[in-house]
């Protein structure tokens, strides 16, 4: 059968994740409200006061000041990640949702569309939330720092795509321990997050460089800390081919599971 | 008569298992057309081509007159379709699983919350319009589920065995609700493997089986055609009998225990055997679908 594509109606498909979304929003709002305050309490108190400073693009800054951003960086990415993999994973799988819209003028690629837009709206959303929250600690710089609202539907749609790639090939639930712990658990420790990647060897300084979160993360801080240059131009770019490549991968793979 | 569905050698395979293997037929506006099949028979498979949900892999298919290669989304748009797994929102409440599908056909916000209030009537579940889609039983799910298929105000609903795992309430329920919509005058395709669905509510039924179409026709005349008028059921029937049977050149079928003889004139052959041959355990009824589908679809257990 010849793809009929995709058109705006893969809005459709948002709005019924925006539906449920707002039907329990209370409970949604809670964890980009509380995981800052966590992180900052455990590594601005706790591990802050060991390290002091630390000197960031020549110029020093405090510690909760380097990872706030940082964090931002990492809640971005999770938001994104976990909605197209383990919750588009149970739409498509347990609750035969996708199904259901397929009886519908909705096509597949709509339907996927749809997921992955929502993924980088939900990034958006607690973002836009932690902003908020982190912004009464007076650590992070404003107005530069709500360039981050866009970015983190930049970068959702970048996370977004590729875990709805891994929830088109996984067979069962189960199996995304495998890319939380393979791709996700290292970018989280290895992208810059928590230390200056030049401390690391060489080779992984580079490595580090293929993680989509190094990227975001560079952004993020340098918005965080006030500053912009062209160079951020590169790592948006990353981002954005990050995206490219993992939508259309994305899609096929869903097409072939779920088109039989 | 205006066709709705004109299905011409329709052939699907998975690998090189032809799960649909040469299947036509038409299905005129108005009518109520019945698949029947043994579970495997192609019957899903089927309708899922005609909903636009699986690609052919050949054979040509027109629905409303529109090509289901190149025109599937406005054909689905005129198609409810009400699929065999239960595929409501638990997301959503019973009133929004009916508001948010009508935004999947475009129907406007208005139009959207009048047509749900109308069809929780006509599934008798206004009381429920709250409820989480996963407190409600069997029955009421499928209820639900017709009256989502019905949200776009289809000229054409698809059902794939609507009442399987229903208590007989719900069956008959879900059956005057079929009927009901008969009357109005919507385009029915059904698949069952109900024979009783299949007679109250089809006007019209093919059995398939191995992916082919054995026979089609009117409920009724298949039965006269393939099984007669009625059928003696005979309980351990002895070596006499059955030769005597045989002499006769009667239509029958021995299954050891069992023998059945399928007549035009029962009543007599009946009174004969009776007084001839049986002492207990010998029953004169009258031929059903079933007996029609068992006939030709074999008694052999299928997967």
């Amino acid at each position: 059968m010849r793809s009929v594509g995709i058109s705006i109606r893969f809005l459709r498909v948002w709005q019924r994740n925006m539906t449920v979304y707002k039907k329990v929003w209370k409970i949604n709002f809670l964890p980009p409200i509380l995981e800052p305050l966590f992180y900052l309490f455990a590594f601005g108190a706790g591990l802050g006061a060991l390290v002091g400073t630390l000197v960031y693009e020549g110029t020093a800054v405090s510690y909760i000041g380097y990872i706030a951003p940082a964090l931002i960086a990492v809640n971005m990415m999770y938001n994104s990640f976990f909605e197209n993999t383990y919750a588009s994973f149970v739409r498509m799988y347990y609750q035969k949702t996708f199904d259901a819209m397929l009886a519908t003028p909705l096509s597949i690629e709509e339907i996927i569309t749809g997921e992955i837009v929502w993924g980088a709206t939900k990034s958006f959303i607690a973002t836009a939330i932690m902003l908020v929250v982190i912004s009464f600690f007076g650590i992070i710089h404003f107005p530069h720092v709500l360039l981050l609202l866009p970015l983190a539907f930049v970068g959702g749609l970048a996370f977004s795509s590729v875990g709805m790639f891994f929830t088109a090939i996984m067979p069962s639930i189960d199996s995304f321990n495998l890319p939380i712990f393979l791709f996700i658990t290292p970018m989280f420790l290895f992208s810059g997050t928590f230390f200056p990647l030049e401390n690391l060897p060489l080779w992984a300084q580079k490595a580090a460089l293929v993680f989509p979160l190094t990227h975001l993360v560079k952004i993020c801080r340098a918005l965080g800390l006030g500053y912009m240059n062209v160079s951020l131009l590169y790592n948006l770019l990353y981002l954005v081919l990050f995206f490219g490549v993992f939508f259309p991968i994305s899609l096929y793979g869903m097409k072939k599971r779920l088109i039989k | 008569m205006e066709p709705i569905i004109v299905a011409q050698d329709l052939v699907k395979k998975y690998g090189k298992l032809a799960a649909v293997d040469g299947v036509s037929f038409t299905v005129h506006r108005g009518e109520s057309f019945g698949l029947l099949g043994p579970n495997g028979a192609g019957k899903t498979t089927t309708i899922r081509m005609i909903y636009g949900f699986s690609p052919m892999t050949g054979g040509d298919l027109r629905v409303f007159g529109l090509d289901i290669t190149r025109q599937s989304r406005d054909i689905k748009a005129k198609i409810g379709v009400c699929q065999q797994e239960n595929s409501l929102d638990p997301d959503l409440t019973v009133r929004q699983n009916l508001e948010v599908f009508a935004r999947y056909f475009d129907v406007p916000q208005k139009e959207a919350r009048e047509r749900t209030e109308s069809l929780l009537r006509f599934i008798a579940m206004e009381h429920r319009r709250d409820a989480k889609v996963t407190s409600l039983s069997g029955g009421l799910m499928r209820r639900l589920v017709l009256a989502r298929a019905l949200i776009n105000d289809p000229d054409l609903i698809i059902l794939d065995e609507p009442t399987t795992g229903l208590d007989p309430q719900s069956r008959h329920q879900v059956w005057e609700r079929l009927e009901q919509l008969k009357s109005r005058g919507l385009t029915i395709l059904l698949t069952t493997h109900y024979m009783e669905e299949a007679s109250r509510i089809c006007d019209r039924i093919v059995i398939v089986d191995h992916g082919k179409i054995l026979v089609e026709g009117k409920p009724a005349d298949l039965i006269r055609t393939h099984v007669g008028k009625e059928v003696i059921e005979v309980a351990e029937p002895d070596g006499d009998l059955i030769r005597w049977v045989v002499e006769q050149k009667l239509e029958h079928e021995n299954l050891g225990h069992r023998l059945i003889i399928y007549s035009k004139d029962g009543e007599e052959l009946f009174h004969s055997i009776t007084t001839n041959y049986c002492t207990g355990g010998c029953d004169l009824r009258l031929a059903t679908l079933e007996d029609v589908f068992l006939k030709l679809t074999g008694r052999d257990l299928r997967e």
